[in-house]
This record gives C-alpha cells, structure tokens and sequence, in this order.
C-alpha cells in the first residue's frame, strides 16, 4: 500500500523514540511551571508559613523526644521539616490532578491521549514530570530551612532524594487516580477539604505518633492506616541517611496501586471516563 | 520553500487505486451515555485524497464521534479503521497516521507557538531538530513563521485555529479530521481556514473529516454526511443528496431530511 509509508512500516516506536516522547513531557511541565511564577512561590510560602509561624508557637507547647532517626533532642523545626516536605508534594500532586481535571475540559490533556504512544507510558512520564517539578520544589525549601537553622547532615541531602522521587511518586499518582474519578472540580477546596487536610493531619507530619496515641487511639490507628504517614516518615529518616523499610514498601506498594488505578481508569476501554463525561 | 517536504508527503498520501482502502471508514458505531444515546448505528467512509463535510446541528453527536475516532472512549458497537488499522486494536498505528483539531482550543496559552509544535512533534516521537524544521516549515504554510517565538496567548483565535491544524499536519497524518474548527470565528479567518484545508486535500492528498454545523461550509463537490440526533440521515455526494431528498438545494435537502433550520454564518 503506497498511502502512508508509515503504515507500511512497523508500527512501533524506537526506544530513542519513546525518550524523545517522555523528555517531550517532562520539558513541557517544566516550561509550565517556569512560567506561572505564582505557583512556584506559592508552593515555597506555604510551608514556609508553617514553618515560621506554626513550628514557632508549637516549639514552646509541644516538646519531642529522643525518637529514631533523631538522636538528641530535636527543636519543633526540625520534626516538622520533613512533613513539610510531604506536605509540598502532596499539593503539587493535588494540584497537576487539578490541573488534569482542567486539561481534560479544556483539551490539553486529549492532546497527550491522542498520542500513538501506549497510554500507560504517557501517563507514566507526566507523573515523572510532576514528581521532578515538586523534587525541585522540596529542594527550594530545604535551602531556606537551612537559613533558619534546620540543617540536617549533609549527606542527608543527598540520601532524600529517591526517598522524595518515590514519595513524590505515590502522591502524584494518587492525584492523576483523583482526576480520573473526579469529573469536574468546581474548585481547589473540595480537594483541600476532603484530600489534603485530613491525609495531612491524619499523619506524623506535624506530631509524633506515640503522641497522638496517648491522647485519641482512633486517630492513632486513622494515622497508621494513611499512607501520608510512611511518605512523611520515608522522607524523615532519609534525610537523616536511614532507611525505613516499612515505609518503603508501604509507599513502594501504594505508587504501584494508584498508579495501576489511574492506568485503568484511563484506559478507553475499561475506563470511567468514558461513562462519565458527556457531550454534543 | 519547503517543496521537499511537500513532495515527501504527496509521496506517502498518494491514493494508489489497486488498494483503495478507506482513509476513515466508521462502521455501525452506535455510543450511549448512561442512558442517553449518543450514536445510533454510523457509518461514514472517507477516501484517500477527499474532502467530507460532517454536517450536523449542535448536539448531533459530532464531538462524540470525534472521542471515538481519536479513541477518547473506546468503540463499545462497530468499528473505526484508519487506513486499514482498526482504532481499538491497533491504536498505537491508527493515531500515528492521524491529525486531529478539537473543538475546544487544546494549545497552550502559556507557551511560545514554538513550543507547543515541538510539545505536539514529541508526542509523536520527532525528535527536536527534526521537529523544528517541520514546525517552520507549517508556520511559514501558514504564513505565521515570525510568530514562533511568540506567547500564544497573544495571538488572535484565527491563528490559533491556524497553529493547531499546523501542529496537527506535523507528523505527516494521512487523515486530518476537524471538529468544529471555524466556531467563533470571523468571516475572513472562517474562510481563510476553509480554504487553506482544502488545498491540503488538492496538494498534499490528505483526506479531510470536517464537521461543521454551518452549510456555507459545504461546496458543491464535497462528499456530505447528514448527522442528526446520533444517526445519519444521508450520505454521499452533494448532488445526489439533494437528489434523493428530492430538493433543490442543499439548504433544502437539510430541511427536508431534518425537520430542523441549518445553522448559518451570518
């Protein structure tokens, strides 16, 4: 058949080409966050906000003891730094599945579904590129930390970071599922509401779990069953070069779930989106 | 100016009659909403190197059918072929060999013209050298070649319209359908548009699914189906669609076969 030298051909892609198609992705989300400044500094200020002014009247109440992987008496600062490093990965990811809920309106997101590449991998490399956009946001508050007097061993900087790739990970896949599900968000406050504030008070961001077991076993159990917990906890101990088995394979486990969900529903033809949106 | 790439591409499209084999072929595709029916039972062929107008009021299923085509939703009755590839089954060959302008605007307003072609070429797997060359080579088409740098946000809905049937002719597709690309635009870049698709039919032997709720739209020679309320009504040539209503004009025919007014320009 003369009429299209493509379809006469293989109809799969090249290894080079599939990176040329992911590096595609991951230099669009960067050019977009680059480019609305706003959300960049928003997403530095909030914890920055909690830092300052929350870790700041918590310091004098609440007093935390020697628990692993700290080794002396820690400042409130510090406990919290590394739930506030979830913290700005559980916005981000809230945020692009916002972001998707948008794109699939408005159309960006049919131009990445009508890609001929299989759409688990493209699916796959916007996590990639949203995890890589809320690691460099991390990063950006780890410096200001330091200014303030939060600094943890210097190896730890490194040490963090596949704990934050794989952390980042789970909570942007549980955002790209989000979005599957959700047929339209009428605003940020739903998922604020309903998402982010119980998953991050529900954890050991902000207090030590044997501390919240002594005042409410319910919500102690409610903290060890979210897996915001082991994400926050993956992170606590990486930056201190540790590792915390349990929490890796809690958050290994719940990446690999999402994500599968999200692929699933994403799929045309298993997929919720297709009964649930309508048209002309 | 770009005579190499246009010759590479009326290389590829060219129709070859011993295998005639449909450039869109949508067979029975009937697609419901919960309860709402959507679809009942469609069937359209596009050939290689044509012109089909997709003539429908709002709400007739044109954009459905169009998820369908480009494997938004999955075909759950009938089948759609691209060139051969059927869609569910072979998504991968059958996109590749299709360009698609959605109805909603799908470029990105805050990213250069540039960017977005490049964004839409690695998609396909182009790499940016090659990309680059093919962009410039559509924007100057286009006339729009100094505006590559450009935020498109600061661009008028014309060139817009312009950009995406740009971007989606940037892989070389075969087949290039539009849903509903002139909405809410003026006379002068409905037309301008119209025509710049047309000479890709002409030129290039790409084959062109247009939908469009406006008759004005339609020429005389065009291929024409008639979708209303989820069914087609009528199909074929103008001519013998006026025909067979047993009217005089197009405008007619419609009227006949609808019971509904046609949308027009002005």
């Amino acid at each position: 058949m003369s009429a299209g030298g493509i379809s006469a051909q293989n109809p799969g892609f090249t290894i080079g080409q599939y990176l040329i198609c992911l590096r595609g992705i991951a230099w669009r989300e960067a050019l977009r966050f680059l480019n609305q400044r706003e959300r960049f500094v928003s997403a530095l200020v909030r914890p920055l906000v909690w830092l300052f002014i929350f870790a700041a009247g918590f310091r004098q109440i609440l007093g935390v003891s020697i628990i692993p992987p700290y080794e002396t008496y820690v400042l409130y600062e510090v406990y919290v730094t590394p739930g506030l490093m979830a913290m700005i990965q559980l916005f981000n990811g809230m945020q692009s599945s916002l972001s998707m809920v948008y794109d699939r309106e408005m159309g960006n997101m049919r131009m990445l579904l009508v890609s001929p590449f299989p759409r688990w991998f493209l699916l796959t490399g916007k996590l990639l590129a949203s995890t890589v956009v809320s690691i460099s946001q991390v990063y950006a508050y780890l410096v200001v930390a330091w200014l303030w007097g939060i600094q943890p061993p210097v190896w730890g900087y490194l040490t963090v970071l596949p704990a934050l790739a794989l952390s980042g990970m789970m909570l942007g896949a549980l955002g790209m599922l989000l979005s599957s599900v959700i047929r339209q968000l009428e605003n940020f406050a739903g998922v604020m509401n309903f998402v982010i504030f119980p998953m991050f008070f529900a954890s050991s961001a902000l207090y030590p779990l044997w501390l919240v077991q002594q005042s409410s076993p319910v919500v102690y159990t409610i903290c060890r069953l979210n897996p915001f917990t082991y994400a926050v906890e993956l992170i606590r101990f990486a930056l201190y070069a540790e590792i915390d088995w349990m929490s890796l394979a809690v958050v290994a486990i719940m990446t690999i779930m999402f994500m599968t969900g999200a692929i699933i529903a994403y799929d045309p033809a298993r997929g919720l989106i297709a009964r649930r949106t309508g048209g002309g | 100016m770009n005579n190499g790439a246009v010759s590479d591409v009326a290389l590829r499209t060219a129709p070859d009659p011993a295998a005639a084999v449909a450039a869109l072929a949508v067979r029975g595709v009937s697609h419901a909403y919960g309860s709402r029916q959507a679809l009942q039972d469609v069937s359209l062929t596009v050939p290689q190197s044509s012109f089909t107008a997709l003539l429908g009021l709002n709400g007739a299923g044109k954009t459905t059918l169009f998820s369908l085509i480009t494997r938004l939703y999955d075909t759950r009755h009938g089948s759609i072929d691209v060139l051969g590839h059927r869609v569910s089954r072979e998504p991968g060959a059958a996109l590749r060999l299709l360009g698609v302008v959605f109805q909603a605007r799908t470029l990105d307003l805050d990213l250069s013209v540039m960017d977005n072609l490049l964004y839409h070429a690695a998609l396909h797997g182009i790499g940016r050298r090659e990309a680059r060359q093919h962009a410039l080579a559509g924007l100057q088409e286009i006339e729009l070649a100094d505006r590559a740098r450009d935020v498109v946000r600061n661009l008028s809905g014309g060139q817009m319209r312009r950009i995406e049937i740009a971007r989606a002719l940037l892989h070389r597709p075969c087949v290039l359908v539009l849903d509903e690309p002139t909405v809410g635009l003026d006379v002068a870049s409905r037309s301008a548009i119209l025509s710049h698709v047309r000479s890709l039919v002409r030129e290039r032997g790409v084959a062109v699914l247009w939908a469009t709720h406006l008759l004005d739209e339609v020429a005389d020679d065009d291929s024409v189906v008639v979708l209303h309320r989820g069914r087609v009504l009528a199909a074929g040539y103008v001519e013998d669609v006026i025909a067979s209503a047993g009217a005089v004009d197009m405008r007619s025919a419609f009227v006949a076969l609808t019971g509904a007014t046609p949308g027009s320009a002005e």
